[in-house]
């Protein structure tokens, strides 16, 4: 089984609208990271620039429609889809996520489940899947969410280590979503953080929120991927780096792109955060 | 309470919960988030002590919102013809009766056109569901299969009677789009190929969509230009091709249409064959 080793170093979620800038010189980033799906139809210009490049830069593929979380068996066709896209970029990550999508149609969202035994087995049923078809170490990511299941009875870092810890998958630690999901939950999201097999981090996210409240006046952030990483996430995150050192880390941003040169500034950002470890913490 | 069951006590400790109840959470968000009223599906909660139905419409706005936003991508010139607000509208209207059946979402509103053609707000564009064909023959074309096209002097050996046996393969992103309408005047004024001003001529136009390389391209073909390509994708020799283009249109040109196509890089391959 391929084990996932992204360099540890800041990447960026590679846009087609970025392609020219990108290629012009060399850049300042460890990896690209690009969603599977926008790289499964069958040529074209989206495979001549994955391709161009996978050449320069070592590179993950993130899944957003397995269902991992669903109650129904894996889809098939896609896992097939998802190993041929492997097969073709060999990258040096797959990862997913702790969520469903899929229920007869695709909702195209990561939706919620409850942390039950239940769910649990058949989560790191559908990991060893994922896992054994594409040969290789998946990475799975804790969600962003705004809402809880009654019949929830263990907690998602719990839920998420024994995953980890039966299946041998790494973790994708979305910093963004432990700061948006402990709000919404009215939970320190240090704590959070204390709780979380951080052992088992193989790769983080960052990437900007939205803020609001519900009924009831409480703080209600939702995950859009649509604007800078936030202060407070910044420095969560470097608390997490100080914790277990260098880690790959991605900025993500999905909507209303920026130029380039924003997204590479907070690569470096990141970055910045990474290289004033000291030395006995970096490795 | 709640709190604790998101990052409570550890798993061992804890008391196991109703499994029947487990079993069906999908199928009770999934419903709930279909619904067209609002009502929350059962067994959700948050910890401000109100019915999350803030929180769970975060759900609901996101698949129709991000569906929408997909096809607005997709059809860039049909939604500038509409307007932003319109098109949204319209697609949010296709999306609740039209959710994806597959997560790779390249191929969603394939079927959008038979939508707007039968979309009563947008009667009065009788030509935009034709828009929306051209839009899905390019985005088709975009993700099709790479292949060299043939070169432009491929024939150039060929004698006459050799060229009307001839069996040519279409390139994979190649396709014909018909309409009653001039849509490759109106795709260009609104992709700002050409100036934006008043079609004097509003006559049927057929386009040519093909990639031969990594860029899109939309041409208006001739007269009898469609019924000889699509004859020759069918499996027709060149000669039965042009004799069917010209018993649609007398003005068929079998010379220059086939310099046109061979240029536009229309062909992937040709066999020498019987008629």
């Amino acid at each position: 089984m391929r084990i996932s080793e992204l360099p540890p170093r800041a990447g960026v979620g590679f846009k087609p609208q970025h392609f020219r800038d990108i290629d012009a010189t060399p850049q300042p980033v460890g990896f690209f990271e690009v969603h599977a799906e926008n790289y499964m139809g069958a040529g074209g210009m989206p495979h001549a620039h994955l391709a161009r490049l996978r050449q320069r830069y070592a590179l993950s593929i993130h899944g957003v429609g397995l269902s991992i979380g669903s109650a129904h068996p894996l889809d098939r066709a896609h896992l097939s889809r998802l190993r041929a896209l492997c097969d073709r970029y060999e990258p040096q990550s797959f990862s997913e996520h702790l969520a469903w999508s899929s229920h007869g149609v695709f909702f195209n969202d990561l939706l919620p489940l409850p942390y039950t035994k239940d769910t649990l087995q058949r989560v790191t049923d559908h990991v060893d899947e994922v896992q054994n078809s594409l040969a290789r170490q998946m990475l799975l990511e804790n969600p962003a969410t705004y809402l809880l299941f009654e019949e929830s009875t263990i907690p998602e870092t719990d839920f998420l280590h024994e995953v980890a810890r039966r299946t041998g998958c790494g973790l994708l630690l979305d910093v963004n979503n432990v700061f948006v999901a402990s709000t919404n939950h009215d939970v320190d999201p240090y704590d959070y953080l204390a709780r979380f097999p951080l052992h088992h981090v193989r790769e983080i996210h960052l990437s900007g929120h939205a803020a609001t409240t519900d009924e009831a006046g409480a703080p209600l952030l939702i995950d859009t991927h649509d604007s800078p990483v936030l202060d407070r996430v910044w420095t969560l995150y470097a608390a997490v780096i100080r914790k277990i050192g260098r880690v790959p880390t991605l900025i993500e941003w999905d909507d209303k792109l920026p130029d380039w040169a924003v997204l590479r500034k907070e690569a470096q950002d990141a970055q910045a955060i990474m290289d004033r470890l000291p030395a006995h913490v970096a490795a | 309470m709640l709190r604790r069951l998101w990052t409570g006590s550890p798993l061992t400790s804890r008391r196991e919960g109703n499994s029947s109840m487990t079993a069906h959470y999908q199928e009770r968000f999934a419903r709930a988030l279909l619904s067209p009223s609002l009502a929350l599906p059962e067994g959700i909660a948050c910890n401000s002590g109100v019915a999350p139905v803030k929180r769970f419409g975060i759900y609901r706005n996101n698949v129709t919102t991000g569906l929408a936003q997909a096809l607005a991508i997709r059809f860039p010139i049909t939604e500038k013809i509409v307007g932003e607000e319109f098109f949204a509208a319209m697609a949010r209207a296709f999306v609740k009766e039209n959710l994806p059946r597959s997560p790779v979402l390249l191929d969603y509103g394939s079927d959008f056109d038979r939508f707007v053609a039968a979309f009563e707000p947008a009667r009065s564009l009788p030509y935009l569901s034709d828009i929306v064909r051209l839009e899905n023959a390019q985005i088709r074309a975009y993700h099709a299969a790479d292949a060299p096209p043939l070169d432009k002097r491929a024939f150039a050996d060929l004698k006459s009677d050799d060229l009307d046996k001839l069996r040519l393969e279409l390139h994979p992103s190649a396709a014909v789009v018909r309409s009653h309408f001039p849509i490759v005047t109106i795709w260009s004024m609104n992709s700002g190929e050409s100036r934006l001003g008043p079609i004097e001529e509003w006559r049927p136009e057929q386009a040519l969509v093909v990639r031969p390389h990594l860029s899109v391209t939309t041409r208006l073909l001739p007269p009898g230009g469609a019924v000889f390509l699509e004859s020759v994708a069918g499996g027709k020799t060149l000669g039965a091709s042009a004799q069917e283009a010209w018993h649609s249109d007398e003005t068929f040109d079998l010379a220059a249409c086939l310099a046109a196509a061979l240029a536009a890089g229309v062909f992937a391959s040709f066999t020498r064959g019987r008629p």
